[in-house]
């Protein structure tokens, strides 16, 4: 009998032992981790029940005027199920929001922009007719291409205009010129001040990075679990937020 | 046993429940970018009636635990978000404690016994550095220099840093080298969307590191503050309630477990 071979065989096994051991131990921490979850969705539905029955009196006076511009960011899967969207936006419309910035990575939300048009929208083309004034909102559809890729063809613009164009000189290039050549491109809306994220994470997605400088950003969960009373706290929560941009 | 062996058994203690936890952290995906923005040193200070100032100093020192915990787990970039170019509008007497602080510590970073040398950490300062005063600037082109060589991971300061700045910067430097690319062709025409998204990625100050796969932000807030807003459309935004300085391992560890918890969805959004 080899004694170094038999203390390697020795060692392998305690080594493979450990990480079965190592494997086990990270599973189970998971798994206390998807408990967590599952109570931390329980206290959420009591507190989504106390809020929207009117319990819980912090909530009832919403000072949605802080909300100037309200941004909503989907999950593009979750964004395919256009129902579980207009409820959502039926719930934003009943607390009386009524311009909303609709975001998912894919364009899913901008392919269905007719049907929501057609149920919030302020055009002749709206079905219902006394209660349009009621239920009317505004939207903005925004996808990644609104991003990164504007922002590219913004560049372009600046360029051909202050480096292609022999006679213009060129300026010193503050924000203010991105922003403009932005602006000539379509984005004329001002920056959401809060973002509510609907989605497995709180991610923003690829939201346009030009506009969420100092917006808020709120994880509401995923669509399929949305809950009216939370929409309220998150609105609640950034009007008594002070920001001091920096200083 | 007196408080020095007393001390020296704590920490290694501590050292080894820690290489334990990073055992089992590692059986998974380890990020390999946190970012953090290290938000709460006023408020500390305030809370615990500190000089003015004091509070930056605590969360300096939160800093180097922070960077040791990632760097002895394996984390190969690390970003922190140090002073923003709004920053500059606080009073000058706090301006220039910071900046003061700032030389200090950058100084302090080049030395040899320094945690970046002992884990082979190259430093970057990502942002204007135009606008800092001239110490704080040599000191911090001293540091890179001197870290050049390390290979082992990388540590970006962002100094003087937005966003948007940065990616303003990112589409000057575009339009000045493509500029010159049109000038050699000189064939008179101009052909249209020269510039594209790759173009400005190559110029961003953070070019130097891959996108950040979890951004840690203290004191409850949640917002960006026009930090890597570019870099984070695939990346975990972790808000905690603690203040910087009294960020500790189990936050970092809770935001590594989330980000594993949540990995599958964060890849599949990273391939579309």
């Amino acid at each position: 009998m080899d004694p170094v071979a038999e203390s390697q065989k020795f060692f392998r096994r305690i080594s493979q032992s450990s990480n079965i051991m190592l494997f086990l131990l990270w599973h189970v921490v998971h798994l206390i981790i998807s408990v967590l979850y599952i109570v931390r969705e329980i206290f959420r539905a009591i507190e989504n029940y106390l809020i929207t029955n009117g319990y819980v009196k912090t909530y009832t006076n919403l000072n949605l005027g802080r909300v100037k511009y309200l941004g909503i960011v989907i999950d593009s899967d979750e964004a395919r199920n256009t129902s579980k969207v207009v409820e959502l936006l039926e719930w934003l419309s009943a607390l009386g929001v009524k311009k909303i910035c609709l975001y998912d990575r894919e364009g899913v939300l901008k392919k269905s922009k007719a049907v929501f048009m057609e149920r919030f929208g302020s055009t002749e083309n709206s079905v219902a007719g006394p209660l349009v004034s009621k239920k009317r909102m505004d939207f903005e559809f925004v996808s990644i291409t609104d991003g990164k890729e504007a922002v590219a063809k913004a560049a372009n613009l600046l360029f051909k205009k202050y480096y292609v164009d022999g006679d213009s000189e060129k300026p010193f290039f503050t924000e203010t010129h991105l922003t403009e050549g932005l602006k000539t491109l379509g984005a004329v809306e001002p920056d959401p001040d809060l973002l509510l994220i609907y989605g497995p994470v709180r991610c923003h997605l690829g939201f346009p990075a030009w506009r969420i400088r100092y917006t808020e950003m709120v994880h509401m969960g995923p669509l399929k679990y949305k809950k009216f009373g939370l929409i309220m706290k998150a609105i609640h929560k950034f009007t008594k937020v002070k920001q001091n941009y920096g200083s | 046993m007196d408080i020095k062996q007393r001390t020296r058994i704590y920490n290694n203690l501590c050292s080894f429940a820690r290489k334990c936890i990073y055992s089992i952290l590692s059986v998974a995906t380890l990020p390999n970018h946190i970012a953090f923005i290290m938000d709460g040193n006023r408020r500390y200070s305030k809370q615990h009636n500190l000089v003015d100032g004091e509070g930056h100093k605590v969360g300096y020192s939160s800093l180097m635990s922070m960077l040791r915990y990632c760097y002895e787990l394996g984390v190969k970039y690390v970003t922190v978000y140090a002073f923003s170019i709004e920053n500059f509008k606080r009073s000058p007497e706090e301006v220039r404690s910071l900046m003061d602080l700032m030389e200090e510590k950058i100084e302090g970073l080049i030395k040899e016994e320094s945690l970046v040398n002992q884990y082979g950490v190259r430093v970057h300062f990502a942002g204007n550095l135009k606008l800092l005063s001239k110490p704080v600037r040599l000191a911090a082109e001293r540091a890179m220099k001197a870290t050049a060589k390390n290979s082992k991971a990388v540590l970006t300061i962002c100094i003087a840093y937005t966003s948007t700045d940065e990616i303003l910067h990112a589409v000057e430097e575009c339009c000045d080298e493509k500029s010159d690319e049109v000038k050699v062709s000189n064939d008179g025409k101009y052909e249209k969307d020269v510039i594209n998204v790759v173009d400005i990625e190559r110029h961003m100050y953070m070019a130097v590191a891959p996108d950040p796969d979890i951004i840690i932000r203290t004191s409850g807030e949640t917002r960006l503050s026009n930090f890597l807003l570019w870099q984070s459309g695939n990346c975990l935004l972790c808000t905690q309630s603690v203040l910087w300085p009294e960020i500790g391992f189990r936050h970092l560890v809770q935001a590594i477990l989330e980000f594993q918890h949540k990995l599958y969805y964060l890849n599949k959004q990273k391939q579309t």
